[in-house]
């Protein structure tokens, strides 16, 4: 089962989510897939067994065999290659690698290199998996990291990906082909607004899904009565504690000091799993 | 010369909106944008009239005919982002490179433009305001952060405005790049918690990369002292200035909820007074 925590809205508390509810079950794998600003494992802390780089393909032009016609940069749709009378530049950062210069290009003068966006790292902390993604700084284009991360899932494990905030291309690259999608927003205009705009995505991808309210007590109520009209299960209220807070600023996962939340956060992984079963029934 | 500073924080929550909306209100004749295109809050602050509404249609999708189709398979077999399966197109997945109609044999693909959002310009009681909305799930939020910013810019010069204050995507990635290009200041927010610590020492990495004056503000200061001398001590040594430090308050939210900026919410709370304060340290940086 591969369990997404999203949120639209940043900094509502997704990866608070996904490390506690990591740390309470087994059999466990965290895909870190906010590969621009990684978190998991600052409240992991894993002992890291392998880095590697991670990269993508850009073209490579010979100028002995190019006669400048202008056809790759015309097919280019990112605008990452521009070809003068006398010379071709091109822009590996906003390269797609799509490959379609190499294939336009009629005098086979176009190669492909390698070039390195990030690393991915792999370890291991209180029994729980963990892979994470880091973008190189400077560097565009993050959903070839995202799918490098997940490209390690293992199947035969229960699988959650911590998503980076936002409702564009890296949202839908982290949730896309996964079973459920676990929700998490604050009680407060800002935190239903994005709310709204996530559950559209999902929507879209066909992603089951369910709430979780954290901070519960700050705002107002109008999250809860969105819930309910729109029919999505809420799951769990974190309630917003200065002892929570006080952890988290400290990197240390509530559960591990607050141990009756482990078991509600295994009846969380029960009710998706319920969830999941009824759906299938359904088709 | 118009001036132009973003707010930007890495991780997303710490305040990088509630803060921009109370510069609106002590800055009177800024051009304030969105850069947050994707999930953006701003609005539900300053309350914008829009006055223009823009089709943002940057990315295409490939379509394929099925009746013209001869099940050849080379589009799949050439798709490199996994596009392309028993000859139909996953729109989330294809990203418009073109590859599947060069290769096909028959000229039974075809790109199709889509409408990926809109861009707004728009009046608010405290400025013109250049924001945007990207349709749920879409591509190139880079391209439409720049179209706000270029609308945010046509804008300031017609209306002779001297500072355009942009409110900025979380991450460092591409939306974030493209809210930074050319702007004369970033001004990091960040909370005293090690991820929010981690995330400003990378969106510091960008700015410094890109060559951009960096400020920064501890939100939250009093959640944990100790994290933000911590901070302190961090910006110290790269020679960054921390131009202000704010305390948690409840208000906040209750602001958020009411739909104000704080400043004009509680003018007269702790948090206000701080905002002002730093608010005033930040254009003194950017002036010189």
């Amino acid at each position: 089962m591969i369990i997404t925590v999203a949120s639209g809205k940043g900094g509502t508390g997704k990866t608070t989510v996904a490390v506690n509810m990591a740390l309470s079950l087994e059999n466990v794998q965290l895909l870190d897939c906010d590969v621009e600003e990684p978190n998991a494992h600052i409240l992991l802390q894993p002992t890291i067994r392998e880095i590697r780089p991670v990269t993508t393909k850009f073209p490579v032009i010979s100028e002995e065999l190019c006669i400048y016609c202008g056809k790759c940069s015309k097919f280019c749709a990112y605008n990452a290659l521009f070809v003068a009378p006398k010379t071709v530049m091109v822009f590996p950062e906003l390269c797609h690698s799509c490959g379609g210069c190499a294939l336009v290009c009629p005098k086979n003068a176009i190669t492909e290199k390698e070039r390195q966006i990030g690393i991915i790292k792999k370890g291991e902390a209180n029994g729980v998996e963990i892979v994470y993604g880091e973008l190189n700084v400077g560097e565009a284009m993050a959903v070839p990291l995202i799918n490098a991360v997940k490209n390690q899932t293992k199947k035969d494990k229960t699988v959650i990906i911590d998503a980076p905030p936002g409702t564009a291309c890296s949202l839908v690259a982290s949730v896309h082909k996964t079973d459920f999608c676990i929700l998490v927003t604050e009680p407060t205009p800002f935190g239903l607004h994005d709310l709204k705009i996530t559950v559209q995505v999902l929507k879209n991808l066909g992603v089951p899904m369910g709430v979780i309210v954290n901070r519960a007590g700050l705002g107002d109520r109008k999250v809860y009565e969105y819930c309910e009209k729109e029919d999505i299960p809420l799951l769990m209220e974190i309630p917003f504690d200065k002892k929570i807070v006080e952890l988290y600023s400290r990197g240390v996962p509530f559960v591990t000091q607050m141990h009756e939340w482990k078991e509600k956060f295994q009846k969380i992984r029960d009710t998706i799993q319920r969830e999941m079963q009824w759906l299938k029934r359904l088709q | 010369m118009v001036k132009e500073i973003t707010v930007i924080s890495g991780k997303g929550g710490t305040g990088k909106t509630s803060l921009t909306a109370s510069f609106a209100v002590l800055t009177q004749h800024a051009v304030l944008t969105d850069c947050d295109v994707d999930a953006p809050d701003l609005h539900m602050l300053l309350k914008p009239e829009i006055l223009e509404t823009q089709e943002f249609k940057a990315s295409k999708v490939a379509v394929i005919d099925q009746d013209t189709c001869v099940q050849c398979g080379k589009c799949e077999e050439h798709c490199r982002f996994g596009a392309i399966e028993k000859p139909v197109v996953d729109p989330i997945l294809c990203e418009g490179c073109g590859v599947c109609v060069y290769v096909c044999p028959v000229a039974a693909v075809e790109l199709e433009k889509r409408v990926s959002g809109y861009a707004f310009i728009s009046k608010t009681k405290y400025g013109l305001m250049s924001h945007a909305l990207l349709n749920p799930g879409e591509e190139n939020s880079g391209k439409l952060v720049a179209l706000v910013r270029q609308n945010a810019k046509m804008v300031a010069e017609k209306e002779k405005c001297e500072l355009i204050i942009n409110d900025g995507p979380p991450g460092i990635g591409c939306p974030v790049i493209a809210s930074l290009g050319g702007v004369d200041m970033g001004l990091i927010v960040t909370e005293p918690t090690l991820s929010g610590i981690h995330d400003m020492e990378r969106a510091l990495g960008l700015l410094n990369h890109f060559k951009i004056p960096a400020l920064v503000c501890v939100n939250k200061y009093d959640i944990n002292e100790e994290n933000t001398s911590r901070i302190a001590e961090f910006c110290a040594s790269n020679d960054v200035e921390v131009v202000g430090k704010i305390p948690f308050d409840p208000i906040v939210t209750e602001a958020m909820v009411a739909g104000k900026p704080i400043v004009e919410y509680a003018p007269k709370s702790n948090v206000s007074k701080a905002i002002e304060e730093l608010w005033k340290r930040t254009l003194e940086q950017i002036v010189t």
